[in-house]
């Protein structure tokens, strides 16, 4: 990588050296000249050269960029809409590709081969309907099938519904920390207000106590899904805009104070499965890697590190929104029943008036009231 | 209508000479557009000198997380603590840095200089329709940017929460230090801005519809004029509503109103509003913010026309058709706000109308695209430091336009939303590209500028190339740090471990990214010196057809001495021939505006 970069900047310094000696040689040359600072025969072919010149660079920097960073792109999808989200994107990639290899080699091709000479005539050509009816058809019917394609995966991904029995999950933000609320027993959420909130209570997420479908909900600061069963999401906020920024799963979704915003998916791989995914071993061992140096130098934060999915807050939402996240847990069925069998429900949860003794409640409301701070 | 305003126009001229000049109404109040151009122009370089500057310094800062730097110590003083960037003041710089660049360099000082210039001179005008109203847009402009420049100095920090600054972000001071005094301020910058920008915009629009001197139809009109009448239309349209949505934001801020806040919980306690939307906000803002991208480009465009057609000496290829793109862009910008709003919570189905007329939009951008290229195809090509900068933007126009085939799919923008592909994109296509319309046109027109001296070109193309490939070497990379997930406006990205590896990214964007900013340098060295010392050119240096360039190179108070000339042509009768070949006008390639239809010379149809 310094090897590059020094390349890099030699290349600009030879570049803006040779200029400099012209500048040192034309101003010698033509100080008298009135038309000195108008491009002449020698600039024109200079520069269309550089022209051609910088089409090999951007054709270099894309490959340069392709070989060196292919490898830091998410992993797999691990979602059942995922799949195809990948796929729609490498679709439009190839055609972008393709029309951008084109266009810039028409572009600087041009600026290098027409470049001025002194006597060559310009060809008057100013009009030429067919022409521009091609390249006005063309990109339409590309666009077209993008926007079918494009709005028929969108439809199918944002249609939320309650068809195949989906695992019901709020994703409540607040500055700087997520916290979700499982809909428990029945699946179904209680009723919840921010205007609710009683932190002496530990009702850190504003739960209507009187709701029969509150008691039974389990409120976590780790998010576990069961993989292949739906879940659909539901979204809120108590202070100002984040955002649910799931990568690995292709998912993202605003979280909005005063409404609840939604989002559905299916998790199809698992945590232990994508950390046996051959990109993400090759993944960790770079990261390590680099955390072994830093290790080594002494620095913090450079335990090693072990693959998992997260939850990143993708809407700037104060000083540490840079530090906002949620570690999510895919794991099968089974594990998912044992590790839900261990969490406490909301009712338990809450400190009854006047007899906070309950070790737990006092823990987690003492954990709640610290992340509030 | 039209014939009047040239006699009274006309009759202005002559009493020229009653006029007292003194210090301050030729260089301070002037009511000239020339000066007025000049002003715009330089205070628009100055904003953007401090944006840039910031840009450098929270790149630095992503490059380098934690590492202590004098140059922080020196420039951020109590918020770099032991010259260590502090999370606050990354914020405020990454929003400053939008704000001004968006607002104060790519529309007042790209739009303001080039419209206040060219118009007039351009369409064959003694002046704007009203100097008085175009001197106040000014002066109202450079409040404005005092304004902003003094928010960097408020005791909590200026404002923080993005450019787009969205409640409750932005409303509420108790979540976030710059949300106090900082945004008071920034509200206040930008409400004056857009009464500049208005009051600049409606002056352009009926001078362009009334002031257009004899044969200067509509369809004569270089496509200079046709970018910046249409900015100025789709600006008259839009900034209002930028206008509404802050005064109902200070009105939520300061008098306690609703419009967008509704149920917080905030430090501990329960905040009275209720019933009131973010999301209403964003949809107010964006009705702004998507126009007014185009406001940035379209003058760019604009120039690149006028540059490319005259250094290519061929005509723009499809006028017709490039003016329709205009307007067809200028129509669509306004309903396609909502691209930016995918993943807000808005309905879907909303996503999937606003897919449909963003992807719309490629299709005028396309065309543009083409003909540009096709106007360079078998042309005598003058590469002057305008015409290189001309090709540039059509490069990064395309490199940036494509990714918007991404963005603007609400499935596919999923993923990538307020991620650094948004940056990457949004930079090349409207950042970088609209910089490079500002570069060309000053190159091109600072002869007309500065009464006939021209800047040194050599020191032009060192500009330009180290600035080319810099922001190819910043912004392609880019493109695969956010699809590897990592999320804009994070003050470091050290908190994830999935990301540790694109460090060195990082650090390449801005080693590039500092070799750009010293670059501009050499601009800013030549564009001075130019003005002191540049040498005279002849009194139309690139051999352009446009009216501007016969005017005298000594600035006079309504442009020409004499009578205003008449217009015959279109502009764009560069290497016409007859049809045995010779030039219309013998040994010279192009024919300008104001020289009549010769005999047997044949007005083609475009």
């Amino acid at each position: 990588m310094t090897t590059v970069l020094i390349l890099a900047v030699l290349v600009l310094v030879a570049i803006a050296i040779w200029q400099m000696t012209k500048i040192f040689e034309l101003s010698q040359m033509r100080a008298e000249s009135s038309n000195a600072e108008v491009a002449s025969d020698a600039d024109n072919k200079n520069n269309g050269y550089l022209l051609f010149a910088f089409l090999i660079f951007i054709y270099g920097i894309t490959i340069f960029s392709f070989a060196k960073y292919t490898k830091v792109l998410l992993p797999e999808a691990a979602s059942a809409h995922g799949g195809e989200y990948d796929t729609l994107m490498w679709v439009s990639f190839a055609i972008i590709f393709f029309v951008q290899t084109i266009t810039q080699a028409l572009l600087h091709y041009f600026g290098y081969k027409y470049r001025g000479e002194k006597g060559k005539k310009a060809l008057f050509y100013a009009d030429n309907d067919r022409l521009e009816f091609i390249w006005t058809i063309i990109p339409v019917i590309v666009l077209a099938g993008l926007i079918i394609w494009g709005l028929y995966s969108w439809t199918n991904i944002m249609d939320v519904n309650d068809e195949d029995n989906p695992l019901v999950v709020e994703l409540y933000a607040q500055q700087f920390n997520w916290t979700a609320r499982y809909g428990g027993e029945d699946n179904v959420l209680g009723d919840a207000s921010v205007r609710l909130i009683d932190i002496n209570r530990a009702n850190v997420l504003g739960l209507d106590e009187s709701d029969p479908n509150a008691g039974d909900d389990v409120i976590v600061k780790e998010l576990h899904l069961p993989v292949g069963r739906k879940v659909n999401f539901y979204m809120r906020s108590q202070d100002v805009l984040h955002s649910a920024y799931m990568p690995h799963f292709r998912a993202q979704m605003n979280c909005v104070p005063g409404m609840i915003t939604e989002f559905s998916f299916t998790p199809t791989i698992t945590t232990e499965e994508m950390r046996m995914n051959p990109d993400v071993i090759e993944k960790v061992k770079r990261t390590n890697a680099i955390r072994a140096e830093k290790a080594a130098a002494g620095e913090p934060n450079s335990d090693p590190w072990e693959f998992d999915y997260v939850l990143l807050c993708n809407k700037i939402c104060g000083t540490s929104h840079y530090n906002m996240q949620l570690k999510i847990i895919v794991e099968t069925e089974e594990e998912y029943n044992a590790w839900m069998a261990e969490q406490t429900t909301f009712s338990n949860m809450l400190i009854k008036e006047d007899t906070a003794s309950n070790g737990d409640a006092v823990e987690s409301a003492n954990n709640n009231v610290a992340m509030l701070e | 209508m039209s014939a009047v305003a040239h006699a009274h126009v006309d009759d202005h001229s002559h009493d020229e000479h009653h006029h007292k000049e003194t210090f301050i109404t030729k260089y301070i109040f002037s009511q000239d557009h020339k000066m007025i151009a000049k002003q715009y122009l330089i205070t628009g370089l100055i904003m953007g000198f401090i944006g840039i500057a910031m840009s450098l310094l929270f790149r630095m800062q992503l490059a380098w997380p934690g590492e202590s730097f004098w140059l922080f110590d020196t420039f951020l003083g109590k918020w770099a603590p032991d010259g260590v960037m502090s999370a606050d003041v990354y914020l405020a710089l990454v929003t400053i840095h939008g704000t001004i660049m968006v607002f104060f360099v790519l529309t007042a000082g790209l739009s303001g200089t080039f419209s206040n210039l060219l118009i007039p001179l351009q369409i064959g005008a003694r002046d704007m329709a009203s100097g008085f109203l175009n001197m106040v847009s000014y002066w109202l402009f450079f409040v404005s940017s005092v304004i902003m420049i003094i928010s960097l100095f408020v005791e909590a920090g200026p404002a923080a929460a993005g450019w787009t600054i969205y409640p409750p972000l932005s409303a509420l001071p108790m979540a976030q230090p710059g949300s106090g005094m900082g945004m008071t301020l920034w509200l206040v910058s930008m409400a004056i801005f857009i009464a500049s920008s208005l009051l600049g915009s409606l002056n352009y629009i009926v001078t362009v519809i009334n002031l257009r001197t004899k044969g200067m139809s509509m369809t004569r009109l270089p496509l200079t004029i046709w970018a910046f009448f249409v900015t100025a239309i789709i600006g008259v349209i839009s900034f209002p509503v930028l206008l509404s949505a802050a005064l109902l934001l200070i009105m939520d801020r300061s008098f306690g109103t609703s419009f967008f806040l509704s149920d917080i919980f905030i430090q501990g306690e329960v905040l009275h509003y209720q019933g009131g939307s973010p999301v209403l906000y964003e949809h107010l803002f964006w009705f702004l913010g998507h126009p007014e991208v185009y406001i940035v480009l379209l003058p760019a465009l604009g120039i690149t026309s006028e540059v490319m057609s005259t250094n290519a000496r061929k005509p723009i290829f499809g006028y017709r058709a490039m003016v329709a793109s205009i307007l067809a862009i200028a129509f669509l910008s306004t309903i396609v706000w909502g691209h930016h709003m995918f993943i807000s919570g808005m309905n879907p189905f909303l996503g999937s109308v606003f897919t449909f007329t963003t992807l719309l939009i490629a299709i005028p951008s396309a065309v543009k695209a083409f003909n540009y290229i096709t106007t360079l195809w078998k042309g005598n090509l003058q590469l002057n430091p305008g015409m290189l900068f001309s090709i540039g933007l059509v490069s990064t126009f395309i490199t940036g336009g494509l990714t918007g085939i991404i963005l603007g799919d609400s499935t596919l923008d999923i993923n990538v939303h307020d991620t650094y592909f948004v940056v990457a994109h949004f930079h090349l296509v409207m950042g970088i590209s609209a910089l490079y319309g500002l570069f060309a046109g000053v190159y091109h027109w600072f002869p007309k500028m500065f009464e006939g001296k021209m800047m040194n070109k050599n020191l032009g193309y060192i500009h330009f190339w180290v600035t080319a490939v810099c922001a190819y070497g910043v912004f392609f990379p880019m493109h695969f740090v956010g699809m590897a997930g990592v999320p804009r406006r994070y003050y470091q990205n050290t908190a994830f471990p999935m990301f540790d590896e694109l460090t060195n990214v990082q650090v390449l964007m801005t080693v590039f990214a500092i070799i750009a900013g010293l670059a501009q340098l050499v601009f800013v060295y030549n564009f001075i010196s130019s003005i002191f010392y540049g040498k005279k050119g002849p009194q139309n240096p690139w051999k352009s057809n446009t009216l501007e360039w016969t005017t005298p190179q000594k600035h006079i108070h309504g442009n020409w001495p004499g009578k205003i000339p008449e217009v015959h042509r279109w502009a764009y009768d560069y290497s016409k021939t007859y049809e045995n070949g010779e030039y219309i006008i013998e040994g010279q390639d192009f024919v300008p505006q104001d020289v009549p239809l010769q005999e047997n010379e044949e007005e083609l149809q475009h």
